[in-house]
């Protein structure tokens, strides 16, 4: 080779790595920036954690890492039954003004992609061994999350439903199945893993707070003034489930907080302290909560106490489950009555993508003034045209569907139709068989008539047949849509205009997607004695089953009274002994009571014996029960007890046996293995 | 015999000159001439070599730079910081060619994970592939019209989701506006009648866009971007 072909060859090279130089300039500049974030999102895991999430170059603003140390939180977290939301203000310096912001919570969206979202919806996937690629299930916090939830988890159930963990809170308050025990998901084959509904529950928990401290790694959740919110219409042992479940994954100091309440708790934060220009003395306020599952009816009154506006709980409404979701399935099993009737058949896929458009198209009709608007399902295959299924939606099939269907004009004293449930009833949930909304919040109203009675101040018009609200409160992304709020205040002020009362008022202004939440964390904030507080206590009052003595009739059970054990509007942290009812307990013995509940008989106090009540006025629940453990009393003594309760600090009911003789104390638990 | 008969005395001359003798005579200048051609191109030899002699040590320093490549990459694998050191590499590089332009124009090159992920959205939220390459001239326009109505709507939530888009212009389409010296000649482009000095006054052709926010998902390691619609296959 000659001096002149090397020295080419060697230019050549040199220019090549030139080149190649370019190209890692260019990529390292890149980085530069992305070196920012990743090291900020990574310094305090590097070690434990090998992953490495590449380069979201920006993440919302509000879900970025705060390393500061020595901050404190209010946190609220709206635990739904479809989607789970956490808002949090700052309040280190309590006197500061309250500001608070909805955490994105970093989730898995497909397989190998995280992103933050505003919302973790409450789904749990139980994929199959082989379905995803290998370690494509990975979290920023945790390289082999124990289960997949979130987006994923509702994105890849859409498609194989068999496998797909959903409700799994309305589970937790269905009387008559095992919270704890591995039963979701329902209609899975054997070979799926099963989850109880109490461990789905955990698991959303868990996520929040993994999310969370991944978010603000020197001011862990569990060292928060953190707030829960269930359903007002949660019975003891479902609130109970939840906060163990809280507790289950270290978030020791969780309250519970009633979602109807946070909604007002998010209007009153919402009014910057005006509120009460907008609320007065005598003001009976109704919480309509419709969410995408269930539907949370509660009564708040506004009282005054030396001049002071106060808030009183003063009814909750029955556990319905009713929402948006019914909602756009009803609008997609039109569309699909509509398109079957040329002879088509739909589908389960195509009904499923029906429902999807449905819901958009709703929201264009309430939101504009449309007349119809094109419904088309593409084909699944990669050409999408081919086959693809066209229909529509037009304002008068959403309008008869929704707005009669859902929220027909009904008189106040129409009541939801329940009909005997079929022979073949397969162990589901109780969802509602009468869609009707307003003929649930007629029977409602009607049933807390004398829900303001002990009142001063707040007096109901002679003859009326219902509790009359002053002003109502909309929750829950359903009544974004215009059309079905005004038509709920229509019906409502129907129902007063005839029993001569003024029109109830609309409470504006909430936002109706994260008001659970954002009342939730506000509520933390309250708690440290800054603003209002809704007083309450607990929404029912509780009844233990006792048999009465009597000569037994063959053939006939025993008959039962119901002995008040705990008061309606019993307050947090109060506890009431049952002096006068001894029990004989053996040693060692499990021990069952029945056990009711009353939303409405307000009267009762402690000791109370009811001999006869009417069906609709006292509910039974699950039963609950009592083993003495044997600490220092032998096996088979017997022990007289009574009874007592107490509402806990936070939020939750508990049933205790004394000893009479000693200081001995024992927990009756709610049963949740039926 | 007497060996010396045999020697050759060089100090002999020739006492007759005759044709063989002219013969001789001029072969010896030939080679004469030959000789001394030879040396000199000898010499001219010599001294290009030394010429690139010279140049020798350039091209070994190029060869470390070759060299140290490897530890390049090791610094970007593990995305530290002493990416100034890198530069000022590049610039020893520059120098010792002797490339003239005094700043190196440093070519960013588009990352590919990026543009992939967001095919990846557009066409799993929105089926954005699948329509771009479904073969249009086998379907009415109405039928395509319908489709395109859920890309569309699919496209529009994946891009509001993951950009924060705000038009350029303030005023609208249309509008006169002037725009003084020194204006974001990125920003706002003019075209026609390009004459004179600014200000210049013109009409809103278009509004022109921003992005003023990115939020594009996070990837696991070891994520293929190359996929961006996985094969379905129910079973």
């Amino acid at each position: 080779m000659s001096f002149f072909d090397q020295m080419k060859k060697k230019a050549a090279e040199a220019g090549n790595t030139d080149e190649l130089k370019e190209d890692h300039v260019a990529k390292a500049e890149v980085k530069v920036e992305i070196v920012a974030e990743v090291e900020k999102v990574q310094t305090f895991e590097l070690k434990e954690m090998p992953l490495e999430v590449e380069a979201a170059p920006v993440i919302k603003s509000d879900s970025k890492i705060d390393n500061s140390i020595g901050k404190h939180f209010a946190v609220g977290i709206d635990l739904g039954t479809t989607h789970c939301v956490l808002s949090y203000a700052d309040i280190t310096d309590i006197e500061a003004e309250f500001s608070q912001q909805v955490m994105g919570i970093p989730q898995l969206t497909s397989p190998s992609i995280i992103e933050a979202k505003l919302q973790l919806p409450s789904f749990l996937y139980q994929a199959h061994e082989s379905e995803l690629p290998a370690n494509s299930i990975v979290l920023p916090w945790s390289e082999k999350p124990d289960f997949i939830i979130g987006e994923i988890a509702r994105s890849l159930g859409s498609k194989t439903p068999i496998r797909l963990v959903s409700s799994a809170k309305s589970w937790l308050c269905h009387a008559g199945i095992d919270c704890k025990s591995p039963i979701l998901p329902a209609d899975a084959p054997d070979e799926v893993e099963r989850v109880s509904p109490f461990e789905a529950t955990k698991a959303y928990l868990e996520h929040m707070s993994s999310a969370w401290l991944h978010l603000h790694p020197n001011a862990p959740l569990s060292e928060q003034d953190l707030v829960l919110t269930v359903p007002a219409s949660f019975d003891p042992a479902a609130r109970e489930l939840t906060v163990e479940a809280a507790r289950a994954v270290g978030l020791n100091h969780a309250i519970l907080l009633e979602e109807p309440q946070a909604a007002l708790y998010s209007w009153i934060e919402q009014t910057k302290g005006d509120w009460r220009k907008h609320a007065k003395m005598g003001d009976v306020i109704l919480v309509i909560d419709v969410g995408g599952g269930t539907t949370d009816l509660s009564l708040i009154a506004v009282t005054a106490k030396d001049g002071i506006l106060d808030l009183t709980r003063v009814a909750v409404g029955e556990h319905i489950l009713l929402g948006g979701d019914n909602m756009d399935l009803a609008l997609a099993y039109t569309v699909k009555a509509k398109i079957e009737k040329d002879g088509k058949r739909l589908e389960p896929w195509q009904v499923q993508a029906l429902t999807h458009s449905c819901r958009d198209a709703k929201e264009k009709i309430f939101s504009s003034d449309v007349i119809s608007v094109p419904l088309v399902v593409p084909n699944r295959g990669s050409s999408l045209i081919d086959g693809a299924l066209r229909s529509e939606l037009t304002r008068d099939e959403v309008n008869s569907v929704l707005v009669e269907g859902f929220l027909p004009k009904v008189s106040v004293s129409e009541r939801p139709i329940s009909r005997p449930r079929g022979g073949l009833q397969t162990k589901g949930l109780p969802y509602a068989q009468d869609a009707g909304i307003t003929r649930h919040l007629a029977a409602f109203l009607a049933k807390q008539q004398n829900a303001v009675n002990d009142l001063d101040g707040i007096d109901l018009p002679e003859g009326a047949t219902f509790l009359h609200p002053t002003a109502v409160l909309f929750n829950g992304g359903v009544f974004k849509a215009e059309a079905l709020s005004l038509r709920v205040m229509d019906v409502l002020n129907d129902w007063l205009e005839n029993e001569n009362s003024p029109e109830a008022r609309l409470l504006a202004g909430a936002d109706l997607d994260l008001a659970v939440a954002r009342g939730a964390a506000y509520y933390g904030f309250v708690r440290k004695g800054k603003g209002v507080r809704i007083k309450g206590g607990t929404a029912a009052a509780y009844y233990v089953g006792i048999e009465s003595a009597m000569p037994a009739v063959p053939g006939m059970p025993p008959e039962v009274q119901a002995l008040c054990i705990a008061p309606f509007g019993m307050e947090e942290g109060t506890q009431i002994e049952l002096p006068y009812a001894d029990f004989g307990l053996i040693i060692g013995e499990q021990v069952r009571f029945r056990f009711f509940s009353s939303t409405t008989r307000r009267e009762d106090v402690v000791g109370t014996r009811l001999d006869y009540w009417q069906d609709d006025e006292i509910s039974e629940l699950n039963e609950i029960e009592v083993t003495l453990d044997q600490d220092g009393h032998r096996s088979g003594e017997v022990v007289s007890v009574h009874l007592g309760a107490a509402v806990t600090e936070v939020g939750t009911l508990e049933l205790l046996a004394f000893s009479n003789k000693d200081n001995g104390k024992w927990k009756i638990e709610f049963d949740v293995r039926n | 015999m007497d060996i010396t008969n045999y020697m050759i005395d060089l100090t002999l001359k020739p006492t007759t000159f005759d044709l063989w003798h002219v013969c001789l005579a001029g072969t010896a200048a030939i080679l004469a001439v030959a000789l001394i051609f030879t040396l000199m191109s000898l010499l001219i030899c010599l001294v290009s070599r030394k010429d690139t002699t010279n140049k020798e040590p350039q091209i070994k320093i190029v060869e470390k730079m070759v060299q140290s490549e490897p530890v390049i990459k090791i610094v970007e694998k593990i995305v530290e910081v002493p990416v100034e050191k890198i530069v000022e590499r590049i610039v020893e590089v520059e120098k010792i060619i002797q490339i003239p332009a005094p700043a190196p124009i440093i070519l960013k090159e588009a990352n590919a994970d990026a543009a992939l992920q967001l095919l990846y959205l557009l066409q799993n939220d929105a089926r954005f592939i699948d329509f771009i390459k479904e073969d249009m001239n086998a379907y009415s326009d109405e039928d395509v019209g319908a489709v395109a109505r859920v890309i569309h709507e699919g496209c529009n939530k994946v891009l509001d989701e993951h950009f924060t888009f705000i038009s350029i212009a303030k005023e609208n389409e249309g509008d006169k506006i002037t725009l003084l010296e020194g204006f974001d000649a990125a920003k706002v482009r003019v075209t026609g009648n390009i004459v004179g000095n600014p200000p210049f006054t013109g009409t809103i052709i278009h509004k022109g866009w921003q992005i003023t926010d990115v939020r594009l998902p996070s990837t696991v390691q070891g994520y293929n971007s190359n996929v961006i619609a996985p094969a379905e296959v129910e079973l």
